[in-house]
This record gives C-alpha cells, sequence and structure tokens, in this order.
C-alpha cells in the first residue's frame, strides 16, 4: 500500500484561523451544513468525528468500520502529533492525509476532536 | 534452686590396730621436734622472756638408761578388744561352728552432726517444724523480727544459707492481627514528552497572568466579574463546535482540493506548451468555476481580490436591470475551496460596487443598489454591516456605482470615497459607529440637458478610480460618455475632462505603473487607453461588441485584459502586437454576459464574473505574461522602472 503522509502544519489555515477565532458565536446549524455539504462532495465516501477520549460521536459509516477507523487512526494521528511535537513543542499538527491505493483518509485534528473523512480521489 | 549438701554425720574411723613395726622411727621423730622446738626456742628468746620446762607432777623420772632403752611396739589391724571365740549354731551341719570373721572395728569416737540434708526425711521434717513454729508464735515475735534478722544475719555460716530466686510469672506472649481494607489502587503510567513539559508550563503561565489579573481586578465590582464568568461560560460552551467547525472547515478544503486536484496542479504548475508554436497568440485555461445556489439568479456586479489573501476574493451579486429592486448578495470565495462560499452576506438591496481595504484587509466596502454605502466587517460573524449610510446622513439617491477605499485621514479614521449614479461623489469617514460624508464634488451636467433642468438631471458616475502614486488624483466616468479627471483638494472643479465614448463608460483604470495612462471601455464597443496630458486617445482598440469592463495585469504596464458582452475575453499585450489582442476566448455559454474581469495581484490568474452569478478563473499562458527575452549573460532589471520604461517607449514611438 502507497502510503503518503502530507503534513500540512500552518500554511493551509493560519489565514483563515485567526479569522475564525473570532467567531466564537458561530451557530451549530453552519457545523452542521459544513458536515453535510462534506458528506455530499465528490468520492466521499463516510466521515467521523471523534472526541478527545477517542469515541466516535458522529459517524456515517457502519459501526464496525467507523470502530475500527476510529481506533487505528486516533492511534496513528496521536503518534504523528508526538512526533511534531516532539520536534519543536510549539508547532502542532494540523493536518494528516493518508493517501492509499484505494482511498485517501484525511484526518483534521483538534484539540477536542479529530475529524476524519474518507474519499475516493479519483472519481 | 540449689541446696549445698551438709554432711549429717561423720564416723571417724581409726585403724586402731596398726602395729608400728619401728620404734626408733619414733625416737627419730622426737629427736626432730626436739630440735625444731630448740630452734623455736631460740627464735623465741629474741623477743620473750627465757621459757622454762613446766613437768606435770605424775611424769615418770626415769633414768637415762631408760630413756634410751628402746620398747619395741608392734602395731596390728586386729580388735584388742573383739571376741575371740564367737561361735554360732550352723544348722547345717547341726552344731556351733566358731566365726573367723569377727568385726575389727572399735569406734573411739562418736558425734552426732547437726547438719541434716536439707533434701532428706528428715530435714523436711525440721524445716516443716520450723515453719509452724514460725506461724505459731508469728505474732508474738513480730517485735523481735528485726531484732531476730540481724542476729541471723551475724551468723554468718557460709553454709548456712538459703538462696531465694524466684522467677516472676512471664506474660505469655500474644501477637494480635487484623486485617484493614486495602486501599485502593491504580496502576498510573506517563511518558514526560517535551512537548507536554512545554504545554504544562504555557498552561502555568497563563494561570498565573489570570491569577494575577484577578488580584489587580478584585477591586472592580463583582458586577463586571460576574458578567465576564457568563461570558466565559458561553465561550467555553461554544468553544467545542468552534473547533469542530475549524476541522470541518480544513477537511472540506482538502475534499475539495482532491475533488479538484487536476485544477490545482493546472493552477500551479501547467505551462502551455503549445504557445510556443503559436507565435504571440496565447490562451486562457480555465480553472475552477466558482458558484453558489442561492446566487443564481443575480448578476456578478463586482469583483475585488483581497490584498492580504492572494487565494480570497469579494464577489458582490446584484443585477443591472434596474427595473427590477432585488436582494444582494456579498460572498467570499477561496481558491481553496471553490464548491462553498468563505464567507457570506445577505443585503436588502443588490450589491454594485464591492472594495476590500489595502491594509485592514477584513474591511469591505459597499455600494448597493438603493444608494446606501455599507462597510462589513469579516471579523465579525454577522449579516449586518458595522457601518451604514441612512437617509439622514448623505445617502445617495441612485446606485452606488463604485466605492474605493482611501488612506486613513489626518485623525487617523479610516474613509472612502463613493461614486453614484445621482452625480455625487462622497467621501466617507469612520467615526466611532457612524459614517461622516463629504460632497467632494458634483459631476457636472451634459450639454444636452437643458439650463434649467441641470440641477435636477444629474449625470451618472460609473466608474472612480484613484492616481496610484497621487493618491489624491482621481478619474470618473460617466454614463454620458466623459471621463473627468480630479482632485480631493479642489472640489469645485474638475482639473480634465475627456470626450472619451460615445455611449456609457463602463470602466476606467490607472495603469499601474505608468503615472500619465490609463485606460477605459464603454458600451460603444471601444476601449481607449489616454494619456493624461493628451485629450485624445493614444489607443482605441474595437471588440465588435459593448465592453464591459477593462483592467490592467499586475505585473506588466503593456498587458491589459478586456471582457464584452458577448462572453470573451481580450488579452492585449501593447508590447508585442499593438493592433491585435494576443487572446480572443470565448469562456462561457451563449447568451451569458461577462460583466467583470479582475487580475489576481500575485498568480497569472483572473477571475470573470458573468450575469448568471458565476466566477470563473482563467490561467493566463505563457503568451500572455511574456517577459522580455533574455539574452545570455545579461542580467535583466526588473521591477516598476523597467515597466514605465517600456510603456513610455511605446509612447515616444507614437508621438
Amino acid at each position: 500500500m502507497l502510503i503518503m503522509f502530507q503534513l500540512v502544519f500552518t500554511s493551509v489555515s493560519v489565514a483563515t484561523r485567526n479569522k475564525r477565532k473570532t467567531h466564537l458565536c458561530c451557530d451549530m446549524a453552519e457545523v452542521e451544513d459544513t458536515l453535510k455539504r462534506i458528506q455530499g462532495y465528490n468520492g466521499v465516501i463516510g466521515s467521523i468525528v471523534v472526541n478527545a477520549e477517542g469515541i466516535p460521536i458522529r459517524t456515517t459509516l457502519d459501526n464496525s468500520t467507523t470502530v475500527q477507523y476510529v481506533g487505528l487512526l486516533h492511534q496513528l494521528t496521536m503518534k504523528a502529533r508526538s512526533t511534531i511535537r516532539d520536534i519543536d513543542p510549539q508547532n502542532d499538527l494540523t493536518f494528516l492525509r493518508i493517501r492509499s491505493k484505494k482511498h485517501e483518509i484525511m484526518v483534521a485534528p483538534d484539540k477536542e476532536f479529530l475529524m476524519i473523512v474518507i474519499q475516493s480521489p479519483t472519481e | 534452686m540449689s541446696v549445698p549438701h551438709k554432711v549429717g554425720t561423720v564416723k571417724s574411723k581409726q585403724a586402731t590396730n596398726v602395729k608400728a613395726p619401728v620404734a626408733k622411727v619414733v625416737k627419730a621423730a622426737g629427736k626432730k621436734k626436739d630440735e625444731e622446738e630448740a630452734t623455736d626456742t631460740a627464735e623465741g628468746e629474741e623477743w620473750m622472756p627465757g621459757k622454762t620446762l613446766v613437768k606435770p607432777p605424775d611424769q615418770l623420772d626415769l633414768t637415762e638408761e631408760e630413756l634410751n632403752e628402746e620398747i619395741t611396739r608392734v602395731l596390728t589391724a586386729n580388735n584388742p578388744n573383739a571376741p575371740q571365740n564367737v561361735v554360732r549354731y550352723g544348722f547345717k551341719e547341726g552344731c556351733y561352728k566358731p566365726i573367723i570373721f569377727v568385726d575389727q572395728m572399735a569406734i573411739h569416737f562418736e558425734l552426732e552432726g547437726n547438719l541434716v540434708h536439707k533434701e532428706s526425711d528428715e530435714g523436711r521434717r525440721l524445716m516443716a517444724k520450723q515453719a509452724e513454729r514460725e506461724e505459731g508464735t508469728g505474732a508474738e515475735k513480730l517485735d523481735n523480727v528485726a531484732k531476730a534478722g540481724e542476729k541471723e544475719r551475724k551468723l554468718t555460716n557460709q553454709f548456712n544459707f538459703n538462696e531465694r530466686a524466684s522467677q516472676t510469672l512471664n506474660n505469655p506472649p500474644r501477637d494480635i492481627s487484623c486485617q484493614t481494607e486495602p486501599p485502593p489502587r491504580a496502576n498510573f503510567s506517563a511518558t514526560a514528552n517535551q512537548w507536554e513539559i512545554y504545554d504544562f508550563y504555557v498552561e502555568e503561565l497563563k494561570r498565573r497572568e489570570k491569577s494575577k489579573e484577578k488580584q489587580e481586578g478584585q477591586v472592580l465590582n463583582k458586577e463586571e466579574d460576574k458578567s465576564k464568568k457568563k461570558i466565559i461560560q458561553a465561550e467555553t460552551q461554544s468553544d467545542d463546535i468552534t473547533q469542530l467547525a475549524h476541522a470541518a472547515k480544513i477537511i472540506e478544503r482538502m475534499v475539495n482540493q482532491n475533488i479538484f486536484d487536476e485544477v490545482a496542479q493546472d493552477f500551479m504548475y501547467f505551462e502551455d506548451a503549445a504557445d510556443e508554436f503559436r507565435g504571440e497568440k496565447g490562451t486562457l485555461l480555465p480553472l475552477w468555476k466558482l458558484q453558489y445556489d442561492k446566487a443564481k439568479g443575480l448578476s456578478v456586479t463586482a469583483l475585488c481580490w483581497n490584498p492580504k489573501y492572494n487565494d480570497l476574493f469579494a464577489v458582490g451579486l446584484g443585477s443591472y436591470e434596474f427595473t427590477q429592486e432585488e436582494r444582494g448578495m456579498l460572498l467570499f470565495y477561496t481558491l481553496k475551496n471553490s464548491s462553498y462560499p468563505e464567507f457570506i452576506f445577505n443585503t436588502t438591496s443588490g450589491v454594485m460596487c464591492v472594495d476590500i481595504h489595502e491594509q485592514l484587509s477584513y474591511l469591505v466596502a459597499v455600494g448597493l443598489h438603493d444608494g446606501c454605502v455599507a462597510v462589513y466587517n469579516l471579523k465579525k460573524k454577522s449579516d449586518q454591516p458595522v457601518y451604514n449610510s441612512t437617509a439622514s446622513s448623505g445617502k445617495h439617491r441612485g446606485a452606488v456605482m463604485q466605492v474605493k477605499w482611501q488612506k486613513d485621514d489626518l485623525d487617523s479614521n479610516h474613509n472612502f470615497i463613493s461614486v453614484s449614479a445621482d452625480g455625487r461623489v462622497v467621501s466617507w469617514t469612520l467615526v466611532k459607529h457612524e459614517l461622516v460624508f463629504t460632497d467632494i464634488i458634483k459631476l457636472p451636467a451634459t450639454d444636452k440637458v437643458p439650463d434649467d433642468l441641470k440641477d435636477v438631471i444629474a449625470t451618472a458616475g460609473t466608474s472612480l478610480d484613484f492616481h496610484k502614486q497621487k493618491d489624491h488624483h482621481f478619474l470618473v466616468a460617466t454614463e454620458a460618455g466623459k471621463i473627468h479627471k480630479g482632485s480631493k483638494y479642489y472640489s469645485s472643479k474638475f482639473l480634465e475632462t475627456y470626450d472619451a465614448h460615445f455611449m456609457t463608460v463602463s470602466r476606467v483604470r490607472w495603469n499601474p505603473f505608468h503615472p500619465n495612462v490609463f485606460i477605459s471601455c464603454g458600451w460603444d464597443w471601444m476601449v481607449k487607453i489616454w494619456d493624461q496630458t493628451i485629450k485624445s486617445p493614444i489607443f482605441t482598440f474595437e471588440l465588435k461588441t459593448s465592453v464591459t469592463d477593462v483592467a490592467w495585469a499586475p505585473y506588466s504596464s503593456t498587458i491589459f485584459a478586456a471582457i464584452t458582452n458577448d462572453g470573451k475575453v481580450h488579452v492585449f499585450d501593447l508590447s508585442i502586437n499593438k493592433y491585435e489582442a494576443l487572446c480572443q476566448q470565448k469562456v462561457v455559454s451563449k447568451k451569458t454576459r461577462l460583466l467583470h474581469i479582475e487580475f489576481n495581484p500575485v498568480n497569472p490568474i483572473i477571475i470573470v464574473g458573468d450575469d448568471r452569478g458565476h466566477v470563473i478563473s482563467l490561467k493566463l499562458s505563457p503568451n500572455l505574461r511574456k517577459k522580455p527575452k533574455e539574452k545570455k549573460g545579461q542580467e535583466l532589471p526588473k521591477g516598476p522602472e523597467v515597466e514605465i520604461a517600456k510603456m513610455e517607449q511605446l509612447l515616444s514611438s507614437l508621438r
């Protein structure tokens, strides 16, 4: 399996992050909309939201698949983050992409949540 | 207990019948005695007076002979007193038989000992008796106990003692044990990474700062604290959602990147190799098409790139059909997510123009169809503008055709200038919570209008642009086809007026490099390039249909692009071809009109907006952004000076 790690540190979203931080009044509806849109995009197989304890709180996949993905990816993400932060404690992992022959798994870690999306890259 | 034995009786046995074999031995011994005595006396004489021998009175007087006579005495072991003729009757023989063996022992002295063995029967008996006696006479002798004790003590017979020792009762050892409930145990293991330590320190610092602030703030009112607490609570509550929103946003962008992977690759790396064989001609490569469902019925009325983030741009949506008053929309798209706008603002009236502040890229000025100008703040996530002009505060009476941010004024208030269909050019200053307006100039009425109506029928301004270097100089284009050059400092009069077009001038723009050159386009199919010092255009291009917008390229002084009503994009490079466009490409389907065009300030792409609310991004092929050919070993100078020189050369060739 071809695995490609792409660690997107700060370039992608720092620009918009500052803006977004001020939008604390973000309502739930907007997030819901975004999640719905993501699920509707081309080639997206499933999306999972995991909380800090590694428990999936929202998924579009079936139960066993979800549990398997979450269990494995949570570990991998923690390891990746640990690696980045060990090198430089001020740095942090912002994104993790795993490109395989069949899928691309995208993980966006945050302080509280972990968002996982599985997408077929070419469709 | 040890009790020493006492010898009870001693019976001395004496062998009395031992015969002395030699008498001489005795004599010799006697002599010796004498000698010893003599010596004794001799010794004694030293300290005693002379000793005289005392003779017993009954001592025999013996002669010398008698004394010397030897008397032999034989000692035998036979008892002289023992009977020698003891017989006993023997029943066996039936006669008396003499007993030969007679007891030869003679007892000379017998003394009963007074020591009794303590453990013997007698001893015990005595002790018991003594005990009885003591008990019996205990009371009487109580007084004499001490005396008796003393007396007893005086009797120091070393053999007569009782050693009394007693062993006290040893407490038998006892083990008492009980079992408590085991304390709860838990295994805890963790690794302390460098970054965990770092995190901890950062948190600790934060906490300390907070506590410091609290200490300082304790003097403040409690009410304030309460409100703060509430805010904090609200923040923490919304925190999780916000964080998820952030993650979701990144994911959305990445999903889009995957979907439009080829487009992104083209945007970044594709350079059309076919350009080499096309000569000077170039092409446009369509990239993303940005659209939003809710904006379908609206047309793009304004485009503006964000000066800070060169993937972000604003799109104003409204309508040019002035008969129908419609809703409008202000969208912000990023090229990183072409499927959905980054920001959405709904307006009650159609948006006609948009401008983003040069330094504070979150401030967006918007001109509306109903004559209002408004300022939106991207940092505040609300649908309402932070500033809005009202009827009382100098609102335009016609659609606002263009807004342009200005440098901050002397009081460092932000301000911008608008031009409207009512013919006014107004400066707006953002003061605290309101917009303060200042009329700068009024567009002069056209000659066709009768004199008595000149104050009533205004000349509609359509476009406005400020000089890049002298920022008080500006150009205003009008519906009447005129272009006026004015200055902010002379509000009475325009400095210059150009008879530019026969019909409405749709756009006027200064050249970004050359200080004298500007471009204009109009509905009369013309694109004209002007030198501000000359009243007639230096270049004129006819594009066979009305031109809706024109824009200079940010990377070259001689390249510009124009769009026409028939959906074509025309790209010119005057330094290469002064007569024809390098590229004429239809980018939208029939019946779709292109309305606006903007160059990206950094990347070689343009965006065009059409009347269906779509925005298309196009990449310029290498021929459309050609730099002068590089000669070997010669570094070509770059920068604005070169671009100015290029334009200057072009101008001089025409003069």
